[in-house]
């Protein structure tokens, strides 16, 4: 009967994807996606992570876990599998499957939606999951230090400064997003401020007024974040309190730079853990009422299957569909990212090896299913406004007349009239080039939630996700600001031990002020490049990520090897062998490419031509020189992050040599089996 | 009926409760009391700061 049940499953989801992958009419309906999702979630999860728990890891519930074994009370403590779950999900979701997939949707909606789906089943999953098993096995050690100890010292080094490069490109691009939505927009601007006295406030009352009662705090200050959406409006209402909060960029670039620093050293309560309990709360809330709204209406894609931008030629990106849509999906499908919190708190939490299936593979498939929704909410709207709102004014022309004409030509119909009447519906005064995915991926869900929940409100729920998408980017930006102090702070404790001491405070001032001088750097060349900033920065970050991610595969690679299951070690390879491929041709087009809107080097000597002979407009010719440097820093760092792949992966394929020859590895760093009955008794 | 639905009711508050770590004291408390009954304890405030100061101490939060 159960086999009559997954063989229909499996039918229905062929079905659904064959629908999706050749229908070619004006439009197609976004339950296609969902069903097929669905399928594919369940068969992937029921068949192929069960055979790989099984077979490849050898999961063994009878063996106890460094949660039983080690139970602190505090780090080591074995937790109920959906509260793992819960926690492990809310780690590992980020803002980056919601931007991914809203700037991929540039090649249409077919590319991401299969990347997402076979990605994440094949790959992300499986890393995750792997990883995972990986660390519970060795008391939650880190991913550096699994790769140290199994590999050797050079693939713990690469794993540590592939992390610190991916955060500091990770916090400058969120940055971007961040400001992005809020240049010259007074109602996301006052919005987004409010949010910090709202989490101070939320800090304060959970140290001082009612200790520790988190869901009391969390409420009051969801509540206060809604009043700030409708109390956005009014500002927005009044022409001279308007102006108070109407910047441009560099201003606001600024502003995220002080706010990083000055969050990165207060005391984690007052600000950082209050906003990441109400981003938490908003978080999981929005994605369930996104679900809820996608299935409740049902909405027609109007993007077509695939773009003629497939070609490398889009106005958000420049690259074609190989390899860019990989790079640029990233987070949604496969995440290296995911590998630390996997090698972090959630092995100590797992109570029985029996959960890491559901944790590591389940959460991952959440995950994905988020990017899905990201990609529907982006798709939903009519080509010409998508293109209109996340394409730079260096690429489609600087006015909207000039904006409209271009789209246009490309087939994607829009005018200024309807962009106009968009942007008063979304209480904004304009919404040509607003460039980094936020305020799109807002107005496809402002437009899904008003027509779910209410039509009139449309400015409301505009402003409400960029508010909801601000609050986890910044929670983001915090957070990772301070896990790259401790990172250096561990580096200089090898120098000089004062400086080691993450409570030291000129120690804690100084490494605060590195990191974040490192990716307010970016953040800030990102602004003021003309064409957007987010056409360098996400590919850059794409790039980091999925190398983290390979570096992350050679770990479970060479372990799965050095246990001597050579037979199973594609379950990881292939992967392995595909994100190789992917990050070092993106790499190689971003360096070589003539293209100057693909290559770094030619991006940088097209300009530097332009600036000598003088066709630069006075204002961009002010920043040209810091863009040129940039560029070619940019193509330095791009390879410096596959040199580094490519080492670790050259380092796993000696270890694997030398396991095949019989001679001597590295041991196994796996605790020794104690039996969950030798523990109990 | 009723009882059933208080019941339910009161499993999902407590399911809320721990995923939201808002009873983290309290499952202190019993932790302290089953393992180590003799030693001091902090106080609630105390005890929600050293969480905050030992949560945020490494990668917690991903892209």
């Amino acid at each position: 009967m159960a086999k009559i049940l997954w063989w229909a499953v499996a039918i229905l989801g062929a079905f659904a994807l064959g629908g999706i992958a050749l229908h070619r009419g004006e439009t197609i309906n976004a339950m296609w996606i969902v069903v097929a999702a669905v399928c594919i979630y369940a068969l992937g999860y029921r068949f192929y992570s069960a055979w790989i728990a099984a077979k490849v890891l050898s999961v063994d519930p009878a063996r106890t876990t460094p949660a039983i074994r080690l139970n602190n009370g505090r780090d080591f403590v074995p937790t109920h599998r959906w509260i793992v779950f819960g926690h492990h999900f809310a780690a590992i979701a980020g803002p980056g499957p919601l931007i991914g997939p809203t700037l991929a949707a540039q090649f249409g909606y077919l590319p991401g939606t299969l990347w997402i789906l076979a990605g994440g089943v094949l790959g992300g999953c499986v890393q995750d999951m792997t990883i995972l098993f990986l660390s519970t096995r060795r008391n939650g050690r880190s991913l550096g230090q699994i790769a140290r100890e199994e590999l050797g010292p050079v693939g713990g080094y690469a794993a540590m400064l592939g992390t610190l490069v991916i955060m500091i490109i990770l916090i400058a691009v969120l940055g971007l997003v961040v400001v992005n939505a809020m240049r010259h927009s007074p109602w996301a601007t006052a919005t987004v401020f409010s949010t910090i006295p709202i989490a101070i406030l939320v800090g304060l009352y959970l140290r001082n007024i009612r200790p520790g009662r988190v869901l009391e705090g969390s409420l009051i200050g969801v509540v206060l974040l809604l009043l700030a959406v409708v109390g956005g409006g009014v500002v927005d209402s009044h022409p001279q309190v308007r102006a108070m909060f109407d910047y441009a960029g560099e201003p606001l670039a600024w502003f995220v730079i002080v706010y990083g620093f000055i969050a990165a050293v207060l005391p984690v309560w007052l600000l950082l853990a209050p906003r990441d309990y109400l981003s938490t709360f908003l978080k999981l809330g929005t994605i369930l009422l996104l679900a809820i709204a996608v299935i409740v209406m049902r909405p027609e894609l109007k993007m077509p299957a695939v773009t003629q931008f497939i070609d490398g030629t889009g106005p958000i990106f420049g690259g074609a569909v190989f390899p860019f849509v990989f790079i640029t999906i990233a987070c949604g499908a496969v995440s290296g990212f995911h590998a630390l919190i996997a090698s972090g708190t959630t092995p100590k939490l797992i109570s029985s090896e029996a959960d890491i299936r559901l944790v590591g593979y389940g959460s991952m498939m959440l995950e994905s299913g988020v990017a899905l929704m990201a990609i529907i909410a982006a798709t939903l709207l009519e080509p010409g406004v998508y293109f209109a709102i996340n394409s730079g004014p260096g690429v489609v022309g600087a006015t909207a007349e000039a904006a409209v004409a271009t789209i246009s030509s490309w087939g994607f119909p829009v005018t200024v009239e309807l962009m106009q009447s968009l942007a008063r519906e979304m209480g904004e005064t304009t919404l040509f080039a607003r460039t980094g995915g936020a305020p799109s991926l807002a107005v496809g869900m402002a437009s899904i939630f008003s027509s779910a929940f209410g039509q009139g409100l449309l400015a409301l729920w505009y402003h409400f996700a960029i508010m909801f998408e601000a609050v986890f980017i910044l929670t983001t930006l915090d957070a990772g600001t301070r896990v790259g102090r401790f990172m250096l702070q561990d580096l200089f404790g090898h120098f000089s031990p004062s400086l080691g001491r993450t409570s030291w405070y000129p120690s804690v001032l100084l490494s605060s002020a590195l990191i974040v001088a490192g990716w307010g750097y970016f953040l800030y060349i990102g602004v003021v490049d003309p064409n957007g900033g987010i056409n360098i920065l996400w590919p850059l970050f794409g790039i980091s990520n999925q190398l983290l991610a390979g570096i992350a595969l050679c770990v479970a690679t060479g372990i799965i090897i050095k246990q001597g299951k050579l037979r199973y070690a594609w379950v990881t390879a292939a992967p392995l062998a595909w994100l190789a491929i992917v990050t070092t041709t993106a790499t190689w087009q971003k360096v070589v490419s003539t293209d100057p809107r693909v290559g770094f080097l030619a991006a940088a000597d097209q300009l530097a031509t332009k600036l000598a002979s003088g066709v630069l407009p006075p204002a961009q010719a002010d920043v040209a020189p810091q863009l040129i440097f940039n560029q070619r820093l940019d193509a330095g760092l791009a390879l410096l992050l596959t040199g580094l792949l490519w080492v670790v992966i050259a380092d796993t394929l000696r270890v694997s040599w030398r396991v095949r020859q019989g001679l001597p590895v590295p041991p196994s760093s796996e605790t020794p089996a104690i039996a969950m009955a030798q523990v109990r008794t | 009926m009723k009882t059933q639905l208080v019941h339910l009711s009161s499993r999902l508050w407590a399911l809320i409760r721990l995923l939201s770590t808002d009873d983290a004291y309290e499952r202190y408390l019993a932790h302290r009391a089953r393992h180590h009954a003799a030693e001091p304890l902090l106080d609630r405030r105390a005890f929600y700061l050293c969480e905050q100061e030992h949560k945020w101490n490494g990668v917690k939060r991903c892209c």
